[in-house]
């Protein structure tokens, strides 16, 4: 008996959507053998992960804070994987994005903006500063081919130390790694804001910016779906060559791409500073960019599907936070990414047993 | 059918191998052998299925049926080690080596025999004994890097000599060699011969193939057309049994009515991916109403003229005019807005997107105008009416326009980029080697519809290998050699040999009648 491993001519839809449910069904099965070896019951661990991050409307508002900046990192990474450019730089990009956005908070704009114009400006920073990072792997890739895999992730780190240099040293608030506090008109609006008129949004802190991350996913949607660019997005993606051959400018499309990839992580950035920190501070984001790079790959890059599994997904980060050890749900994630991967390929190929002794097959 | 030596000398021994692919008899029925000590040419076309003999020999493709004889044993060649431990060497015309690393550890690069830490005093010293036994000049200490592309050779022929090869396939040897070069290799053959090895010559040059080989097998459309002894054969006969007699199919077509000049190529100079001169001053004008057949074997400028009309590689110098447009080094939407259609040698790779529906691919070169698109938004049921109007129009059968291109038959999927291409009603199409891997049938089709379009008065710029579609559907047959064209032929059948002549790189005086 031999081993063999052909390609599937057809992947039918409903596999790849099976395979991504039975992907997260065993990695939770791993992480649960995991938990019960580190002395833990998976099914309590579980179940109170769940109640936390599920339950009640509190749990419920605090996984929205979760997902919110998930989702729009995940927006923008899908928009380049459509294109198979694996920008993987999400997170500087987000650090870059709320760079921006804390510029235009603390040092463009005077404390008595207006909260529309303030918070409008600062969106357009946000999505301008992550969207130049983008374009720095985009730029290089489209003129001297140079790896993007590298080069975005190389640059996330130095994203890291940019707003560390501004937070220790220009902006710094009395030498600690935090600028001052934004004005309360760059806030986004929280529920909690509501709760006068509506008590029962009294303690939810739940922001505006989940609202622009849906709305940014329906526009998507859109484009993709029905626009010129999404189709030569498509186009590029499947082949290249064809896509040169109908006559598009790939260089143009890949840069704009990039620009548009870093654009909306940095937007996730925005939102993270200008709803939940209200600030610049050293490692705001627990690698939000990252986690998207799951979020966009298990939602197969449908962006409407990304909204429900960012939203899980800050499910996850809640209820891994509220029990110990801290490091289950990054473990969780990367075995849920691992099971995904096996998964998407074992719906491209089939495995199959044959005789050894057969040589010539008819 | 010439039987030189007797069974006990041979070396190899090839029976009734049929090699398929979806929708192609690569190898049909084909018997080879080879003698011991002797150096056998295998001649034919692109995709006349040599290739595909030679990778069945070296263990990377399995035959459907089929028998390999090795020194009178039966031997089942099952990977490319299997091959090697056979005693089995193969050359690829494209080399397999470590730039960084020097010859010596090229030439013992996966010799398992080879223990962890290396005595390289030693191991060149057995490298270069090696070389210098069969007469190849190289330094077992220089880099690959630093090696000329002749030299890079000669260390694969070196690394085949040093795994034990008995049997020696070369992979066009000759195409990347200069002339002094090549006298060199062919020493070496006849070291290697003059000690009892066996050497496949892979060639489409007729004058090195008779001056080196002991016999010549020609392979044509799958199929062995001719088994012949290199010294009782001319030139004019390879090339006669080269490019075949036989009509497979000959279209009914009227008497040209040629128009205007519509596209002109002046003086064009452009370089291969390799950055080497593929086309040389070539100039050519095709008038509206007529269909010229460029003539000429693989890679003597013909893909790169083709890419260069369209907009898919730059030219160095000269000019490019589609209907008094200069489309020289231009985008290609601009050649495209024109009136220039494509039907690419790579249906998959460049003429399609496999993973996209139908109904995308046939609207890639449509979906940037109305009424398929009004600004940047895309109509989509206008799109979904113009693809199912296509896909009937042009008789591609698919369950639906949303099937994956790739899910399309050979044929569907030409007819798909026809629909594509030629519904735009175009002023030119170029068309390179649009029937290769098709059945008769849709051959036939494709054909049909280039005479149609002929006859719409759309000027026709066809690439083929196949002579026998040149010349059924040529007003004008030009043959393309080292990058310049090197005569004009009627496409007549008296003609053929003149032809092969041609494209073998060895000018005729017009009209002389070459002997069989």
């Amino acid at each position: 008996m031999q081993l063999k491993v052909e390609r599937r001519l057809e992947v039918p839809g409903w596999m790849s959507l099976l395979a991504i449910i039975v992907a997260v069904i065993a990695a939770l099965f791993i992480g649960g053998i995991l938990l019960a070896y580190g002395g833990l019951n998976p099914v309590v661990a579980y179940k109170q992960m769940f109640k936390i991050a599920f339950t009640d409307k509190y749990s419920l508002s605090d996984t929205l804070v979760k997902a919110t900046p998930l989702l729009l990192a995940s927006l923008g990474v899908t928009v380049a994987f459509r294109m198979k450019l694996w920008n993987i730089g999400a997170e500087g990009q987000l650090l870059i994005g709320a760079w921006g956005a804390t510029l235009v908070a603390l040092f463009l704009l005077p404390k008595d903006t207006s909260r529309p114009v303030m918070l409008l400006v600062m969106v357009i920073a946000g999505f301008i500063g992550g969207g130049l990072w983008g374009l720095i792997p985009g730029v290089l890739k489209a003129y001297l081919n140079v790896n993007e895999i590298i080069t975005s992730l190389m640059l996330t780190y130095v994203a890291v130390f940019f707003n560390n240099y501004f937070i220790y040293g220009p902006w710094s608030a009395g030498g600690f790694g935090l600028t001052a506090q934004f004005p309360k008109s760059a806030w986004f609006p929280r529920l909690l804001d509501y709760a006068d008129p509506y008590p029962y949004f009294r303690g939810m802190t739940a922001h505006t910016g989940f609202l622009l991350g849906v709305l940014v996913a329906f526009i998507l949607y859109a484009l993709f779906k029905r626009s010129q660019w999404g189709y030569k997005t498509k186009l590029i993606g499947d082949n290249p060559n064809a896509a040169r051959f109908a006559g598009i400018n790939i260089r143009r499309q890949i840069m704009l791409a990039f620009l548009i990839s870093g654009g909306l992580a940095g937007l996730a950035g925005m939102s993270e500073v200008a709803g939940v920190v209200h600030r610049l501070q050293e490692s705001f984001s627990p690698g939000y960019g990252f986690t998207a790079i799951i979020v966009a790959w298990l939602a197969n890059l449908n962006p409407l599907l990304v909204i429900i599994v960012a939203y899980l997904f800050g499910g996850l980060l809640v209820g891994g936070d509220a029990i110990q050890p801290a490091g289950i749900p990054l473990m969780i994630q990367g075995i849920i990414m691992f099971c995904v991967i096996s998964a998407s390929l074992l719906t491209r190929y089939r495995v199959r047993f044959v005789r050894k002794d057969k040589v010539i097959s008819t | 059918m010439t039987q030189s030596k007797t069974n006990e000398t041979l070396a190899l021994d090839m029976r009734g191998i049929v090699k398929e692919f979806p929708g192609v008899l690569a190898n049909d029925d084909v018997d080879f052998t080879l003698c011991q000590g002797e150096i056998h040419a295998l001649l034919g076309e692109n995709g006349a299925g040599k290739s595909t003999l030679m990778n069945v020999l070296s263990g990377l493709y399995r035959p459907e049926a089929g028998e390999i004889y090795l020194y009178g044993e039966k031997v089942e060649l099952h990977s490319p080690r299997d091959a090697i431990d056979a005693g089995i060497g193969m050359v690829h015309q494209h080399f397999m080596l470590v730039p960084t690393l020097s010859v010596a550890e090229n030439v013992v690069l996966g010799d398992p025999s080879v223990s962890y830490i290396i005595n390289y005093e030693e191991l060149d010293k057995q490298i270069g004994d090696i070389a210098e036994q069969f007469g190849l000049d190289i330094d077992p200490k220089a880099k690959i890097w630093q090696l000329s592309v002749g030299e890079q050779q000669r260390v694969e022929i070196l690394k085949m000599l040093y795994q034990g090869a008995k049997i020696l396939i070369l992979d066009e040897p000759t195409a990347v060699l200069t002339p002094q070069e090549v006298t060199e290799l062919f020493k070496t053959l006849r070291e290697m011969t003059a000690s009892g090895r066996s050497v496949i010559f892979i060639s489409h040059k007729l004058d090195e193939v008779l001056e080196i080989s002991d016999r010549v097998t020609v392979l044509r459309r799958g199929k062995v057309s001719a088994e012949v002894v290199s010294a009782e054969t001319t030139k004019a006969g390879l090339a006669k049994t080269m490019v075949g007699r036989e009509v497979i199919f000959r279209i009914e077509k009227k008497q040209s009515e040629p128009g205007g000049v519509v596209l002109e190529i002046d003086k064009v100079n452009a370089l291969n991916d390799r950055g080497l001169p593929a086309l040389r001053n070539l100039s050519l004008s095709i008038r509206s109403g007529e269909v010229v057949g460029i003539a000429g074997v693989a890679g003597n400028g013909q893909t790169e003229l083709a890419a260069v009309i369209n907009g898919m590689r730059e030219v160095e110098s000269g000019r490019i005019l589609l209907n008094g447009v200069d489309i020289t080094n231009k985008p290609a939407t601009i050649s495209i807005d024109a009136g220039m259609a494509y039907i690419p040698a790579d249906r998959t790779g460049v003429g399609s997107a496999p993973s996209l529906s139908v109904e995308d691919n046939v609207i890639m070169k449509a979906y940037r105008k109305p009424p398929l698109s009004h600004g940047w938004s895309l109509d989509l049921k206008e799109i979904a009416r113009y693809a199912t109007d296509l896909v009937k129009r042009f008789n591609v059968k698919t369950p639906s326009i949303k099937t994956q291109s790739r899910l399309l038959s050979g044929g569907n999927l030409q007819k798909m980029i026809l629909a594509r291409e030629l519904s735009r009603e175009p002023v030119a199409i170029t068309a390179v080697y649009p029937s290769r891997g098709l059945d008769a049938g849709a051959t036939e089709d494709v054909h049909e519809r280039l005479i149609e379009e002929r006859d719409r008065g759309a000027a026709i710029f066809l690439v083929s290998e196949d002579l026998d579609e040149l010349l059924s559907l040529s007003d004008r047959i030009a043959v393309i050699y080292e990058g310049q064209i090197v005569g004009e032929v009627p496409p007549d059948d008296d003609r053929i040999e003149e032809i092969g002549l041609l494209m073998a790189g060895t000018a005729v005086a017009s009209s002389s009648p070459a002997a069989g």
